[in-house]
């Protein structure tokens, strides 16, 4: 690069010779480079400024054209990722403990109509009405003609009904898939399924969600895509389900019981193996909820008497209240009592079933074992009312059944407002606090379990972790021996199935009157039983609504000849189910010989 | 040497182009296989639902119930009882086998009979 010499010769003579001082025209030289220099410098910065623009402008335009292409293209899954983790959207099985299927889902079809695409609307209604009994045929034509583009005709549709509506041969008849809840086995343990039905609605699909029970109560993990595939098991056992159930109706027939209801549970788990109610109802066809407010719930095949059922639950209470004098040290098994009939307390007079007096004294076994009111109201004394409360809370009679059943929450047991001596009293025979059967279970399962408390469950699992205790093994062991000697000796002895060591305890209670006190020929007889009486692996609660036994010269209302029989006829069928070996004397090895070899 | 280098340069693009072409058609063919695969999955898995609750409704027990009845005098079928535990204790021993008599064991004498008499 040439450069312009700041002070050029010839301009300085020049100027000299003008009289002018050259050092301008040195200074107007410099000023001229410096402009120069300045507007190269900017040119080559407005230059990276534009680059540096386009460039961040294209990577804008990248990022712009991918979003629109992304936000305008449909979804799509990648497809190379193999689906083999079985994400399903559908409602999870339900089976039993050992997988047999107790819900399922079935995809039907729902039938629905564009009308603006039908050929001939009053024929389509004509055929449709003829298919569907339900369906009205002028309703129908008016509602294809009035104008509307959508119609609902049916939720569900069996196969058949699908292929007659196909022959119809309408354009405007479509058909949606849908997932339709199956309960195969009917009306078989209703009460523990519940029910579902259809939440959101589309025509591609539609959401089922639970209605009732554990369908309901366990909604959210059934319609857990995460879970899918994975059925749930419950504890309950199909087979042992059926006997019961079976035996069951066939009793609440035989003692012309309104209702009956049978728990069976493991003693040492709280698993729910049996949970039956009658009547009953088959939650593939849901009855309606009664709409009369005053109705008694009771008489719908809905409620659920083994967790809704809250009846005072009368002389199976008395067990407790022994065995917490046992567990004060109040008392053991063979201490004798006061039981003089009958007892005065205040203006309250404590009398005996049917005005027996089994006093004066009697051992603590004999109270249990002749169920003496008198007794238990002594020892419940002694105890006193604090402790008593603590006692039953710790048994879990103050608060609702922790069992996975929508209806369980809000079963909450009649616990007295206040709690004088007379109160104490009455709890101790029970009466005055009224519990479900399922309390009951649990609280019987406590004693079976050595003391300690379990929590009834309606699934399957293999370790749980361990209650607290609530009483001492020896205090268990001596009630259960006691409960064993009133099947032996005492009222229950219909209850003693030969080689299962049934222990157990009867109670009768009066059904409090809607008016106000109690009815005189209506009862809750309920028989909680434990067996084997040797090893107690099983607690079974069998509770009649109403019954009366009329086989006598008057009708008998006590637990003893209504309940324990067909408690007692549970046991000899579902026993054997369950794989529990009888206490028997082996018949005379002669008998049996093998028939090949 | 290097218009030969040209070449081969032109030769390993052609070659390349043609293996990306394949590849991409391989590719597109494999993933409608899979595609296709999942539907046949699904309408398998969807009839061995219904399968599977067709068994459980053919075996409710109500259902079993009524058919043990219905075939009582062939089948004879009732409810287990506790009387038909048994132990194995109570199995008695088979009977000894017959002892196994061949020729080299018999002594002149020991049959008499003609060869093909049964024993």
């Amino acid at each position: 690069m040439i450069r312009t010499p700041l002070r050029p010769l010839a301009r300085i003579l020049d100027a000299r010779a003008k009289g002018e001082n050259p050092d301008s025209i040195e200074r107007e030289n410099r000023r001229i480079r410096h402009e120069a220099m300045r507007d190269k410098a900017r040119n080559r910065a407005e230059g990276r400024l534009l680059l540096l623009g386009l460039s961040f402008f294209l990577a804008f335009s990248v990022i712009g054209a991918r979003m629109g292409l992304l936000a305008s293209t449909q979804p799509m899954e990648p497809r190379a990722a193999a689906s083999g983790a079985e994400i399903l959207n559908q409602r999870a099985d339900i089976t039993d403990r050992s997988g047999r299927i107790l819900a399922t889902n079935l995809l039907t079809h729902s039938l629905y109509a564009h009308p603006q695409d039908m050929v001939d609307p009053a024929r389509v209604a004509r055929e449709l009405a003829a298919i569907f009994p339900e369906l009205n045929e002028e309703d129908l034509a008016k509602r294809f003609t009035d104008g509307r583009r959508f119609l609902w005709i049916r939720k569900k549709l069996s196969p058949e009904q699908m292929q007659q509506v196909h022959d119809i041969g309408d354009p405007g008849l479509l058909f949606g898939p849908r997932e339709m809840r199956l309960y195969p086995n009917g009306r078989l343990a209703a009460h523990v399924l519940g029910g579902t039905s259809f939440g959101a609605e589309g025509v591609h699909s539609a959401e089922v969600i639970g209605t009732a029970g554990i369908e309901k109560a366990l909604d959210t993990r059934l319609r857990d895509p995460a879970a899918a595939g994975e059925p749930l098991q419950l504890s309950i056992d199909l087979t042992v389900q059926a006997a019961i159930t079976e035996v069951l109706g066939a009793g609440m027939k035989m003692m012309n019981a309104k209702g009956a209801t049978a728990i069976l549970m493991e003693a040492h788990s709280g698993e729910i193996l049996a949970l039956a109610s009658l009547p009953d109802f088959d939650p593939n066809d849901r009855p309606a909820p009664l709409v009369d407010r005053n109705a008694d719930p009771g008489d719908s095949p809905l409620f659920n008497r083994a967790v809704q059922g809250v009846y005072e639950l009368g002389s199976t209470f008395k067990i407790f209240t022994v065995a917490q004098a046992m567990e004060l040290g109040l008392v053991n098994a063979q201490t004798i009592v006061d039981a003089n009939a009958p007892m005065r307390w205040g203006r309250f007079l404590i009398k005996e079933f049917k005005n027996h007096n089994y006093g004066p004294l009697l051992s603590v076994t004999d109270v249990i074992v002749k169920s003496s009111n008198v007794g238990v109201a002594r020892l419940a004394l002694q105890i006193g009312g604090l402790r008593q409360q603590a006692f039953l809370k710790s048994l879990g009679f103050f608060d609702p059944t922790p069992v996975e059943l929508v209806e369980a929450p809000y079963a909450r047991p009649l616990v007295p407002a206040k709690w004088p001596e007379i109160t104490t009293i009455t709890t101790s025979y029970g009466h005055g606090l009224a519990a479900s059967p399922m309390h009951l279970a649990a609280a019987y399962g406590t004693i079976a379990n050595g003391g300690i408390t379990v929590k009834p469950t309606l699934l399957h699992q293999n370790d749980r972790p361990q209650g607290p205790r609530a009483m001492r093994p020896e205090v268990a062991r001596d009630s259960l021996s006691m409960l064993r000697q009133v099947v032996t000796r005492g009222t229950a002895s219909y209850g003693d199935v030969e080689g299962y060591e049934v222990a157990g305890k009867t109670g009768t209670a009066d059904k409090p009157n809607p008016r106000g006190g109690y009815y005189h020929d209506k009862v809750v007889n309920p028989f909680a039983s434990i067996f084997p009486a040797s090893d107690p692996r099983y607690v079974l609660i069998v509770t009649l609504d109403e019954p009366v036994e009329t086989s006598g010269p008057e009708p008998r209302r006590t637990a003893g000849y209504t309940a324990v029989p067909v408690a007692a006829e549970i046991i000899r069928r579902t026993a054997p189910l369950l794989g529990l070996r009888p206490k028997v004397e082996a018949p005379p090895v002669d008998r049996i010989t093998a028939v090949r070899n | 040497m290097r218009p030969v280098l040209y070449v081969l340069t032109f030769l390993a693009v052609m070659g390349l182009a043609f293996w990306a072409y394949r590849e991409n058609y391989a590719t597109q063919q494999a993933l409608k296989d899979v595609s296709a695969l999942n539907r046949e999955i699904a309408t398998l898995r969807e009839s061995l639902s219904v399968q599977r609750a067709e068994w459980a409704y053919l075996n409710r027990p109500d259902r079993l119930r009524e058919l043990a009845a219905l075939n009582f005098d062939r089948l004879g079928l009732l409810p287990l009882e506790a009387a038909q535990f048994g132990s194995a204790a109570q199995v008695s021993y088979p009977p000894d086998p017959l002892q196994v008599v061949t020729p080299q064991d018999l002594r002149p004498g020991d049959i008499s009979g003609e060869v093909g008499e049964p024993l």
